[in-house]
């Protein structure tokens, strides 16, 4: 029996007048990969966006709530800084920021207040191999985050996020802006890291969906069409837009 | 045809802006090399006393030259922060509305004319200065470094606002989503992120304070003693080629000299040009 560790009910979303999301009741069971796919401007980026509130920086009005862990994280009780360390994010274009390595993993600790260098540098270590870059960047550790290759940065923000020790990574189509080699480890990295962490997957590119997650979100105009178990869905959709999107259709 | 004439009258233009500036350059270095062959330039440089019309005339500039660096120092140390502060506000903490209002007021402080300044330094800041500090003149240093600095805010804070604006969306994103705030965000990823863009904004500022003259004319004072504290009135090289040039005769040893100090003056603002450029090169790799 698989646990839900996020719950959304009747998760409504509007910026200013357009209403973006309409009614979303999925769960995210814990530990495995999540996919959510849909054609552009399905909303999909923003439902990723709610779950570390995001979308508040945008000045989105939400209706409806968001369970994460048993915790409602619209109540105004969250913190919402606390619970973007829980809920870690890695965007389409890789964004490392104009530092060396170690201090772009090392940035959200510093942010937490975590002075101990020791600490500091064990968790900057453990983060890098989680996402098999340890043994690439080792030797340069304090050379500018700049001069990996865009793969490389691409796994360093995702080492940057699982430094601070989230329960759930957001991906946002994080393989978009990548050559298909990087795609592919990246793809792997994802695989392997569920073991670890829950996965919620933001992807245009249907076959990625296919191979590497485990449950599938649909979304279209803002409405959820399906959610369901990966294999089930790809093999036995249960609603025709889901069919004709899957085949190519639309999209 | 017409377009080759329009091509050759306005390469004309661009050439003419280079035979301005060796004019210029030409002209300064000639009428300035006697007083150095007089006097030695290390003695002209670094001599402390500047009693041009005595006899012997004493022609060491070191005094000016310490007046002028005081006077852009303070002005800076004005500038810097309530430069930097506005630009912060303005790019990253007010509402766009609030933004459209403000920005407006400090172009308009640019573009004041430095006399308008330096008579309200003369009629209003020197008096109360005097008064608040109980000093025998308001006239002085520090009176000449606040207008000055008041100066130069709208430099720093549009090339600050310029740059602060310019960080991407998404380095910021990158950092909201680590649990970063907003506070967090301007001094560990935006100002960072933006520093050589302020860094230019400061050695514009810079630039623009040590060349103006009307403000120092007005307010600085005029002493050619060598500076020893803030309060006391003091004589920056502009101040000096402005007040002097009138008394001098064409040709002698005080002419030359204040084209000396010209000379100095030049070389100074070549570098921090210099060191701008450089700034702004590196920037862009």
């Amino acid at each position: 029996m698989v646990k839900n560790l996020l719950i959304t009910e009747n998760l409504n979303l509007w910026f200013g007048e357009d209403h973006i999301l309409k009614d979303i009741s999925i769960n995210i069971p814990e530990k495995k990969v999540n996919a959510i796919i849909g054609p552009s401007g399905c909303g999909k980026s923003t439902l990723l966006r709610c779950f570390n509130r995001m979308n508040d920086l945008s000045g989105a009005r939400i209706k409806g709530n968001i369970v994460l862990g048993g915790k409602d994280i619209y109540k105004e009780k969250i913190d919402v800084y606390d619970l973007r360390m829980k809920v870690g994010m890695v965007f389409q274009k890789p964004n490392p920021f104009p530092k060396s390595i170690y201090e772009n993993v090392a940035f959200g600790l510093k942010i937490k207040g975590i002075r101990n260098k020791n600490l500091i540098n064990e968790k900057v270590e453990q983060s890098l191999k989680n996402v098999w870059l340890w043994d690439e960047v080792k030797d340069r550790l304090h050379k500018n985050a700049f001069d990996l290759s865009g793969g490389q940065q691409q796994r360093m923000c995702m080492a940057r996020a699982f430094a601070v020790g989230p329960e759930i990574l957001l991906l946002d189509e994080p393989t978009s802006a990548l050559d298909p080699k990087s795609t592919n480890k990246i793809e792997e990295l994802i695989v392997e890291l569920k073991k670890k962490i829950t996965i919620l997957i933001v992807t245009h590119n249907i076959a990625q969906a296919g191979r590497i997650s485990d449950f599938t979100t649909f979304l279209y105009l803002g409405k959820l069409i399906e959610f369901g178990k990966t294999e089930e869905i790809f093999t036995v959709p249960r609603d025709s837009r889901t069919e004709q999107y899957l085949t190519g259709k639309f999209g | 045809m017409k377009d080759k004439m329009f091509k050759y009258i306005t390469m004309l233009t661009a050439i003419l802006s280079v035979v301005f500036l060796f004019g210029i350059i030409i002209s300064i270095f000639t009428e300035g090399f006697s007083v150095f062959s007089k006097y030695g330039f290390f003695n002209f440089l670094f001599g402390t006393s500047w009693h041009p019309t005595h006899e012997p005339a004493e022609m060491g500039i070191f005094g000016l030259i310490v007046s002028s660096i005081v006077v852009t120092i303070g002005a800076l140390i004005v500038a810097l922060p309530l430069g930097v502060g506005s630009a912060i506000y303005l790019s990253e903490i007010a509402n766009p509305k609030l933004r459209e209002i403000l920005k407006p007021f400090i172009e308009l402080l640019a573009s004041i004319p430095s006399v308008i300044y330096g008579l309200f330094g003369m009629a209003f800041l020197a008096p109360f200065i005097r008064k608040v500090f109980n000093l025998p003149i308001g006239l002085n240093a520090f009176s000449a470094s606040i207008i000055l600095g008041i100066m130069v805010i709208p430099i720093i804070s549009s090339i600050s606002e310029d740059a602060f604006s310019s960080v991407s969306k998404h380095l910021k994103e990158a950092s909201y989503a680590l649990g970063a705030n907003k506070i967090e965000t301007i001094f560990r990823v935006i100002f960072p992120s933006a520093k050589s863009g302020v860094l230019t904004g400061v050695l514009l500022g810079f630039g623009r304070a040590i060349g103006e003259t009307m403000v120092v004319l007005m307010v600085a004072g005029g002493s050619t003693a060598m500076f020893k504290n803030i309060f006391q009135p003091v004589r920056p090289m502009t101040y000096a080629i402005a007040a002097e040039m009138g008394e001098t005769v064409v040709g002698g040893m005080h002419y030359s000299a204040l084209f000396g100090i010209a000379i100095i003056l030049f070389i100074i603002t070549f570098i921090s040009n210099l060191l701008m450029q450089m700034i702004i090169n590196k920037g862009s790799n």
